[in-house]
């Protein structure tokens, strides 16, 4: 409209037949019963839920002759133990107060606890981390709360978990059941025996999900990060086992070798500590396959070869790996795509990337060390029994990789201040007092 | 795809000598989609490289220019030590911003160049179409086209243009026979070294001078004062120094490790002062 009065456009008639045409519908809309003011504040939309049942609306209309009047009157609650007498303001049809219930008391709902005797206790029911008095008061304050176990643990007078205590309730309720029961098949139904408690589990469940909840919002980010890494690895060594399998069946069992190896090398890290020069050796068949697709293009460029390569090499490492591979690339004043690229300076870029690669493994590795020797974190991982201490410190210090990743800068930055000093301040300043800044924008 | 049939080659030696020596070289038979099905001699293992350049340089046309026409640049692809082309290269198509009449632009013959009047800065695609023994495949090169500089500040001149080169090398893996025999002496051809015991045809040997003939070279180019050079030395130097920085520093970090592995975990500090 307003594009129109500034162009000087007459206004054509449609858009007036629209605004006539749209009030009557609006007040269509409006249900009956409703005021329109009342409508009004609603802004015209639909509530979720019928505020106003009509039916009442109409009954009401019905039922005028009736005479009502509202009185403060006593009324009892089946819901009380106790015999206190309280009032409250009651709609009185025709002076006849209602009778029955307080209308709230059906809400007061309680658990029916097994009660069960001493004869029965010593039969079914001992166990060793369990004493009667223990027993008998988790049920007491079982029946007392509802079952609102976490009030049970608060109140409870010796520490026991919240799990502890609801393993001890359901296996003495499903111990007495089964007992109590003339033929086990009487109460296979049963909840109580059907779906029995899982401590353990639940145990786990709730440290995974504490873990879940304490994420930070990068770390989330990382996290989505990394699997969509590991997705497109996966996907490209299935599409190049595949083209590999279809085109050079000779080849294929270096490629799939080579791609074992590499997924040998990201479970598990100590296979890097102990053969640093893995990194190295791994893309070797990855490279080859590569020469092999290239070869089938019978012309290429030479930078797309290298590049193809540089793919290869790094198919094991993750982005953020990359990203501080071509990082240190550019400390270090080197183009990330050589300027001349001709085959000698492309295998020497390779093996630059290679190197900094190791270089990259070994600062993780000294972190991991760093992270074992301060035993950062010990407590909160030795869950799982059986694991052999030093798996679980690599475990430990495997997901301090993915709960803090920022630490690792911390090796990239020393490397570079060092270099920097090395190199004298002039060329790789501007890369270094850039970084900080970038990880900033990044959090 | 093509069926390939793999042999070994029948050296002129006797037949003892070519068993004992590792089969480096194979035949393969390529048999082409196309109607002319030639039988091709493929060179195993073996890959010629063609350095080229391409790019564009731009002239401001200063107080001859107009609206439409500010600029005069001339895009091509060179060897990249200005020689000719045409051995490797039959045909260069440049594909121009739909705007321009003709938006397709062939190049049939060295030096494969096209110059043109404009105002706008687009992407150019240049198709480059090799000689029947090179690759009947074709190879796509992207450049785009600069008028305006941007690292000067200072006002257009019409006397300095705006170039901007890019250095490739255009890579023929299991080249055909005759193709290294052809191009095996020529300059604007980097041809590995064959095994002694390798004899190729020597019948299309001549053709190079044919080609000469046709002077397809960029050396007296009239825009050659313009042209970057590219130096691999430049590039080797400044790797080779980055490499021995990132050596010394793995050295160093390794030695870090040992150090930490040496000691017990207990009495383990961090090795920060070092």
């Amino acid at each position: 409209m307003d594009a129109k009065d500034i162009l000087g456009l007459p206004k054509n008639a449609l858009p007036i037949q629209e605004k006539k045409s749209k009030p009557p519908k609006e007040s269509q809309r409006k249900p009956d019963g409703i005021s329109r003011e009342v409508y009004a504040l609603t802004g015209g939309l639909a509530p979720l839920m019928p505020a106003v049942d009509v039916n009442q609306l109409k009954r009401k209309a019905q039922s005028d002759n009736e005479k009502i009047t509202w009185q403060w009157l006593p009324f009892t609650n089946s819901a009380r133990k106790d015999s206190l007498q309280l009032y409250h303001w009651v709609r009185v049809v025709n002076g006849i107060p209602p009778t029955g219930d307080y209308s709230f008391a059906k809400y007061n709902k309680s658990v029916d606890v097994l009660k069960y005797t001493d004869e029965e206790y010593e039969k079914y029911l001992t166990d060793p981390a369990w004493t009667k008095e223990e027993t008998d008061q988790l049920f007491d304050l079982c029946e007392r709360f509802d079952l609102r176990f976490i009030v049970v643990a608060d109140r409870f007078p010796s520490s026991k978990t919240v799990e502890e205590l609801k393993d001890r309730y359901y296996s003495v309720s499903r111990a007495i059941l089964i007992a109590r029961a003339l033929s086990p098949g009487d109460v296979a139904t049963h909840p109580l025996v059907k779906e029995t408690y899982n401590a353990s589990q639940e145990t786990e469940r709730k440290r995974a999900l504490n873990l879940l909840l304490s994420h930070t919002k990068q770390q989330e980010r990382k996290d989505v990060e990394v699997l969509a890494q590991a997705k497109k690895i996966s996907e490209a060594r299935k599409a190049s086992k595949a083209s590999e399998e279809s085109e050079l069946p000779v080849l294929s069992d270096i490629g799939s070798l080579g791609a074992d190896k590499a997924t040998a090398d990201t479970v598990n890290p100590s296979t890097n500590s102990q053969i640093p020069s893995s990194s190295i050796t791994a893309p070797v068949s990855e490279t080859a396959s590569v020469i092999a697709s290239l070869r089938m293009l019978r012309v290429y460029l030479r930078s797309y070869a290298l590049e193809q390569m540089v793919q290869a090499a790094s198919s094991s490492a993750g982005l953020r790996t990359i990203k501080r591979v071509e990082q240190t690339l550019q400390d270090l004043g080197v183009n990330l795509k050589p300027k001349v690229p001709t085959k000698a300076v492309c295998a020497e870029h390779l093996e630059l990337r290679k190197e900094i690669l190791t270089l990259l493994n070994l600062q993780k590795q000294l972190q991991y060390k760093e992270a074992e020797g301060s035993s950062f974190r010990e407590g909160s991982y030795t869950e799982t029994p059986g694991t052999p201490p030093k798996q679980q410190s690599l475990r430990a210090a495997d997901l301090d990789r993915t709960f803090t990743p920022d630490s690792l800068s911390i090796g990239g930055e020393r490397f570079g201040k060092r270099e920097q000093k090395r190199k004298g301040p002039a060329p790789s300043s501007p890369a270094q007092s850039k970084r900080p800044r970038k990880y900033k924008a990044s959090d | 795809m093509a069926q390939t049939v793999e042999n070994d080659v029948q050296l002129e030696g006797n037949a003892t000598e070519s068993n004992l020596k590792p089969q480096r070289l194979k035949i393969t038979r390529f048999s082409d989609d196309s109607d002319k099905k030639i039988l091709l001699k493929r060179l195993k293992d073996v890959e010629i490289s063609v350095p080229i350049v391409y790019g564009t340089i731009a002239f401001w046309l200063g107080r001859k220019a107009t609206e439409t026409q500010s600029h005069k640049w001339t895009v091509y692809v060179r060897g990249a030590t200005n020689e000719d082309l045409g051995v490797v290269i039959k045909r260069a198509v440049f594909q121009l911003h739909p705007s321009f009449n003709n938006p397709v632009r062939v190049v049939e013959s060295p030096p494969f160049e096209l110059s043109e009047c404009g105002w706008g800065e687009f992407e150019i695609a240049i198709s480059l179409f090799f000689h029947n023994d090179v690759c009947e495949k074709q190879l796509d090169l992207y450049h785009h086209l600069k008028l305006y500089s941007e690292d000067e500040s200072g006002p257009q001149s019409t006397k300095k243009p705006v170039v901007v080169e890019t250095y490739n090398e255009i890579v023929f893996p299991d080249p055909s026979e005759d193709f290294y025999a052809r191009v095996q002496k020529h300059p604007a051809v980097i041809v590995p070294r064959l095994p002694v015991t390798i004899n190729l045809p020597s019948v299309l040997a001549t053709n190079v001078e044919d080609l000469n003939e046709k002077r397809g070279d960029t050396k007296d180019h009239p825009l050659s004062q313009w042209f970057n050079n590219f130096s691999e030395a430049d590039e080797l130097l400044k790797l080779a120094a980055a490499r021995q920085q990132v050596q010394a520093h793995i050295i160093k970090l390794r030695r870090q490790l040992s150090v930490i592995d040496g000691l017990p975990l207990q009495s383990w500090k961090p090795a920060s002062g070092q």
